[in-house]
């Protein structure tokens, strides 16, 4: 079992928690993700390391509530325990140094992001990292962005913060000033990927992205993960998650991604009704 | 009567749900003998001076004592003498092919029926079960720390017998739940879980210590378990990538590999969804590809998830199948409908990624391969298309991966799998051995427990040498 120690809103709807596991937190490195199961009932759902603590032995997650197993985890209070946490999974990100980076979170997506930008920054990299969500009040981590790039620009759909617009337009705004470009990570929703993959694209700009597909297992045994990169099937889990974006089959993912979104309203809808909301 | 056995050339058949049951339900098929069943089946067995259904035992059972026993009425003693050579006998008796081991060998099957071999160890193996298992506890400890990596029949049987030996044992599984593919593959109605809990508090109670959610090569390095003062490393890892056929339409979304479906299903409980979180979605009908084992599992848990048509996809002929004989004739009797001969070419779907139909092609068998088995050739402008809502694919599996890349310097061989002595398990780094289906490819539970005995006493023999 593995206890939470801080549990924190971060926008409607969006939290981060702080969970003891020591065993994932000794080995975690930027880009790998964990696998949690709530309870004996539960599914196993795959969260993004978004932070960790070697020296108290903790990880940070960060989730979205998007269905009955997030909500149910937002209802977790400091002091409860999570049946399971397994990690870190996947291969970490390829750090590069002494390049000129671009890191693009959108929506959760900060999250993910954060760890990659830190270790880039640690690495000697320039890092202009763009963040973006639907509207203000969504938006988290600006401070913790703005400690880890030398550039932070922020933008909102809808205008209410920063620049208006998708942070597809930001990016594109940066190469049209001219800035030379070395890489670009980005990490969201998939139709966010899959925008900034066809951006930069076109300027050329090779792009890494993070692939959050459906998991079972996450460690390459049953297939649930898997993608065409490159026009081969692979398994985000012990392949990726991270591959070159301009060879990742999106609209493949974009399908993939809603594979049971039938069932997972029966699931959250029924529960709802049982606790009475 | 004098010593001539009375020759009774049919054996006593074993209960079972009935198929129009047993269809809408996961609880076990094959209900068990009862005692006088038991005995009158063991009192079948001619006691043959040369046995053969020993030869014909991957572990070398000593079977006609422990069927003696059965007929003297002594269940304890017949549960003895099989533990001799096997750590799971509950669990073979259920899931090993005899048909084609012990059973197919005994001069019994030249006139009759063979004796059922399998059904008799069930019997003992769970009569032992309701007695209440005794744990003897472990008289003198060694020195010397062992790690397991892998809690399937393979990492299982190694960490019981190394703790018998007296050594400090620690399991590592990757999963939340131990039993490799007895807990994630093997359906309920196949093989309890009931049963696989019994044995890993056996093992537990023998002072084995298993650590899940432990990911060997992500969460610990093989260094970390040599630092962490491991004497000797045990790899049981298993051959769970599954394969994929290449063919166009294959990641559409009710496209699911077996291990995937199985998973689902079995570890995770989706046949209990909603009340389990983890979901899963079949529609009406349901296409299996594949012949083996874990095709006929999966379409046998596609009936019983409520498919109304079931196939099963399969591009030689019945006698080609590597399924037992026994799954086949239950698949078939809960009405699973076959099409051999035939192979996927594409699978169909519409513009939301859904599965619509397979096209398929007729096949015929040419020359054999290399395998010695015919080889199968399409036939020419023979597609058909047969309409689905899921396809489940059941074409064989590969190395787990993950453990493998993170050990650059183990020697693997040609096909990928851990190269390791058939006799002791030693690979080519000192002190590290491994056995089961990451040896071997995918093959049988009592294969992976011998494996897992053999090396837990090439351990035992390496520690004691190196401690002297
Ligand atoms: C659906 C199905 C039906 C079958 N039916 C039969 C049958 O009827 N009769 C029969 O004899 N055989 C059957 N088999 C085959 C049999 O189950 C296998 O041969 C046997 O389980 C192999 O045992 P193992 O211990 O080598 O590996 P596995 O059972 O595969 O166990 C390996 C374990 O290692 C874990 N692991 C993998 N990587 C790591 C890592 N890096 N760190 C930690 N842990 C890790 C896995 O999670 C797993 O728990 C069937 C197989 C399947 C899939
Ligand atoms: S999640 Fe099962 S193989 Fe990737």
């Amino acid at each position: 079992m593995y206890e939470i120690l801080a549990t924190r809103m971060l926008a409607p709807k969006i939290f981060e928690f702080e969970v003891k596991a020591p065993n994932v937190a000794r080995k975690a490195q930027a880009g790998q993700f964990l696998i949690i199961r709530l309870h004996e009932r539960g599914e196993r759902i795959p969260l993004t390391i978004a932070d960790y603590n070697r020296d108290i032995g903790s990880i940070t997650i960060v989730f979205q509530v998007v269905g009955k197993t997030t909500d149910e985890l937002s209802t977790f209070k400091e002091g409860d325990k999570l049946a399971d946490v397994v990690g870190p999974l996947g291969n970490p990100s390829e750090l590069e140094n002494g390049k000129k980076v671009v890191l693009i979170g959108g929506g959760v997506g900060i999250a993910p992001i954060y760890p990659i930008a830190k270790s880039l920054k640690e690495a000697n990299n320039e890092v202009v990292s763009i963040i973006g969500s639907r509207t203000a009040e969504l938006l988290f981590w600006e401070d913790k962005m703005k400690q880890v790039s030398d550039r932070l620009i922020v933008c909102t759909d809808d205008g209410t913060k920063g620049r208006k617009g998708f942070v597809t337009e930001a990016l594109e705004g940066l190469i049209n000033e001219g800035e030379k470009i070395d890489r670009v990570w980005a990490i969201g929703p998939m139709i966010m990927m899959k925008f900034v993959a066809s951006v930069a694209k076109k300027y050329n700009v090779p792009t890494t992205v993070s692939l959050n597909t459906i998991m079972v297992d996450g460690t390459g045994m049953c297939g649930a993960c898997r993608c065409t990169v490159d026009g081969k099937i692979k398994f985000a889990c012990a392949d990726g998650p991270e591959f070159d974006a301009f060879k990742v089959d999106f609209d493949e993912l974009l399908k993939r991604a809603i594979r049971f979104k039938e069932e997972e309203k029966i699931a959250y809808e029924r529960y709802l009704k049982g606790r009475g909301a | 009567m004098g010593n001539l056995p009375k020759i009774t050339k049919k054996s006593v058949p074993m209960a079972e749900q009935s198929p129009e049951e047993r269809i809408h339900n996961f609880n076990e098929v094959p209900l068990g003998y009862t005692p006088e069943e038991a005995i009158a089946e063991a009192s079948r067995c001619l006691h043959c001076v040369n046995p053969t259904c020993i030869e014909g035992c991957p572990v070398h059972i000593r079977i006609p004592d422990f069927i003696q026993a059965i007929k003297d009425g002594d269940f304890a003693k017949s549960i003895a003498i099989i533990k001799e050579d096997s750590s799971l006998p509950a669990v073979c008796g259920r899931v090993c092919p005899q048909e084609e081991q012990c059973q197919e060998k005994c001069i019994m099957g030249k006139i009759g029926d063979p004796i059922f071999i399998g059904k008799l160890e069930r019997f003992v193996a769970d009569w032992e079960a309701s007695q209440g298992i005794e744990v003897t506890p472990v008289k003198g400890k060694r020195e010397g720390k062992v790690a397991i990596i892998g809690a399937g029949p393979a990492g299982l049987t190694a960490a019981g017998e190394l703790a018998k030996y007296g050594y400090e044992v620690v399991v590592f599984e990757a999963l939340h739940d131990t039993g490799g593919v007895l807990r994630y593959g093997i359906p309920e109605f196949r093989l309890p879980k009931s049963i696989i809990d019994r044995e890993v508090e056996y093992i537990k109670r023998l002072g084995v210590k298993i650590e899940l959610d432990m990911v060997i090569g992500r969460t610990l390095s093989i260094d970390d378990l040599w630092a962490d003062g491991f004497d000797a490393i045990f790899i049981g890892t298993g051959a769970g990538l599954p394969k994929f056929m290449g063919i166009p339409g294959e990641n559409l979304n009710q496209v699911y590999s077996a291990n995937e479906f199985l998973t689902r299903v079995n570890l995770m409980k989706a046949y209990l969804f909603p009340e389990y979180d983890t979901p899963i979605k079949i529609g009406k009908r349901v296409g299996i590809v594949g012949g083996g084992n874990v095709a006929m599992d999966a379409a046998r848990t596609a009936v019983r998830l409520g498919a109304e048509k079931v196939y099963v996809i399969y591009r030689r002929t019945e006698k080609e199948m590597p399924a037992r004989i026994e799954e086949i004739a239950h698949a078939k009797e809960e009405g699973i409908i076959f099409h051999f001969l035939s192979n996927p070419v594409e699978i169909l779907g519409d513009a939301d990624g859904n599965v619509v139909g397979m096209k398929c092609i007729r096949m015929q068998l040419g020359e054999p391969d290399e395998s010695g088995r015919r080889k199968p050739i399409p036939i020419e402008g023979s597609e058909f298309t047969i309409e689905l809502e899921t396809v489940v694919t059941s074409i064989g599996t590969g190395p787990n991966p993950i453990l493998l890349k993170a050990f650059p310097g183990l020697k693997l061989n040609r096909r990928g799998y851990i190269e390791a002595d058939p006799e002791t398990g030693a690979t080519s780094i000192e002190g590290v051995y491994a056995g089961g289906d990451i040896v071997t490819g995918s093959a049988t539970v009592i294969l992976a427990m011998g494996a897992g005995k053999k090396s837990a006493k090439a351990i035992h023999e390496y520690i004691s040498s190196k401690k002297k």
